[in-house]
């Protein structure tokens, strides 16, 4: 089975975010007076073969935990659906 | 004997050969170590420069942590062996979980490249250990991720066992406690953002690093003692 697979990484509440408060700070320039808690982090597709889905989970829990979010500073949410069609 | 320094280059470091020339002038003897070996070889320390080791993607020091020389860095520091991570060397170090911590975007979010003043927090690291307490050292940075953060528990145990090794005097990039760098438990592991080697002659504005180098080198040399007599 195919999984299309979507990590967000984001810094951990309590955290500053020097990118989220230079965006927010720049936005009544723009016009856009009502835009608060502006934070910053990345987005990281990819697809994954496993046999089942609670392995598929499993194996990109640790692969973001050991690798494309650093736990001091960054928490990462996964969303992960089957992709039709391929064995 | 003189001691013998290993230093890491990874593909995208650029002041391996800066540390080089620093750590010449002050007598120590360095080989180049690259990121694909398996081995740090026979050194009595080892330097993991500044630079962007494999672009920063990802984060600074993300994917270097898993280039093979690092188990070996990791096994050398265990057994007591001086490892110093400058710059993009102590983002590599906090990755690999040598050193607690993380090193986020500068508040500002300004690349700094310019002269700084740090004090001499704590003698207790390889690096530090031949300066004087409360010394204040004037030494560039070059970074734009040198935002030294950490939660509130280590930052405390980080202060209480005496780990903070250099503070900036007027802190320019955010950093928790005024943090440029810090060591391990043993104080053999030790990170700065400041760079000691460029600030080696006076040709060069400061020869302010050179003791903190000297120290590293006097702690290499200790090692090698150490490790023949083991």
């Amino acid at each position: 089975m195919r999984f299309s697979v979507l990590v967000e990484v984001t810094l951990r509440a309590g955290v500053a975010d020097p990118q989220g408060a230079t965006i927010e700070r720049s936005l009544p320039a723009l016009g856009f007076e009502a835009v608060e808690g502006v934070r910053v982090g990345k987005a990281i597709r990819f697809t994954i073969d496993a046999p089942d889905e609670a392995t598929a989970r499993s194996q990109v829990d640790e692969l973001c935990h050991r690798f494309l979010a650093n736990p001091v500073i960054e928490d990462s949410a996964v969303t992960l659906h089957e992709v039709a069609g391929v064995a | 004997m003189t001691a013998r320094v290993g230093v890491v280059v990874f593909p995208g470091s650029n002041c391996e050969h800066d540390v080089v020339e620093a750590l010449a002038k002050l007598g120590g003897e360095s080989r180049l170590l690259w990121h694909g070996d398996r081995s740090v070889g026979d050194v009595d320390a080892v330097v993991l420069p500044g630079g962007f080791a494999h672009g920063d993607y990802l984060r600074p020091g993300a994917i270097a942590r898993f280039s093979p020389i690092m188990q070996a860095v990791g096994e050398f520091a265990a057994a007591g062996g001086p490892v110093v991570g400058i710059c993009n060397g102590f983002q590599v170090l906090t990755e690999a979980g040598l050193l607690p911590g993380a090193l986020q975007k500068n508040r500002g979010l300004s690349f700094l490249c310019m002269p700084v003043d740090v004090c001499i927090d704590s003698r207790r690291s390889v690096l530090t250990e031949d300066a004087e307490a409360g010394a204040v050292l004037r030494i560039p940075i070059n970074h734009f991720e040198g935002n030294f953060t950490c939660d509130e528990e280590t930052l405390q145990r980080l202060v209480d066992e005496e780990r903070v090794v250099l503070r900036y005097v007027d802190n320019p990039n955010g950093s928790m406690g005024d943090i440029a760098g810090i060591c391990n438990e043993a104080g053999n592991v030790v990170g700065l953002m400041p760079h000691p080697e460029r600030a080696s002659d006076p040709l060069l504005g400061s020869s302010d690093g050179l003791v903190l180098l000297g120290s590293l080198l006097r702690a290499a040399g200790n090692q090698g003692r150490a490790s023949l007599a083991g």
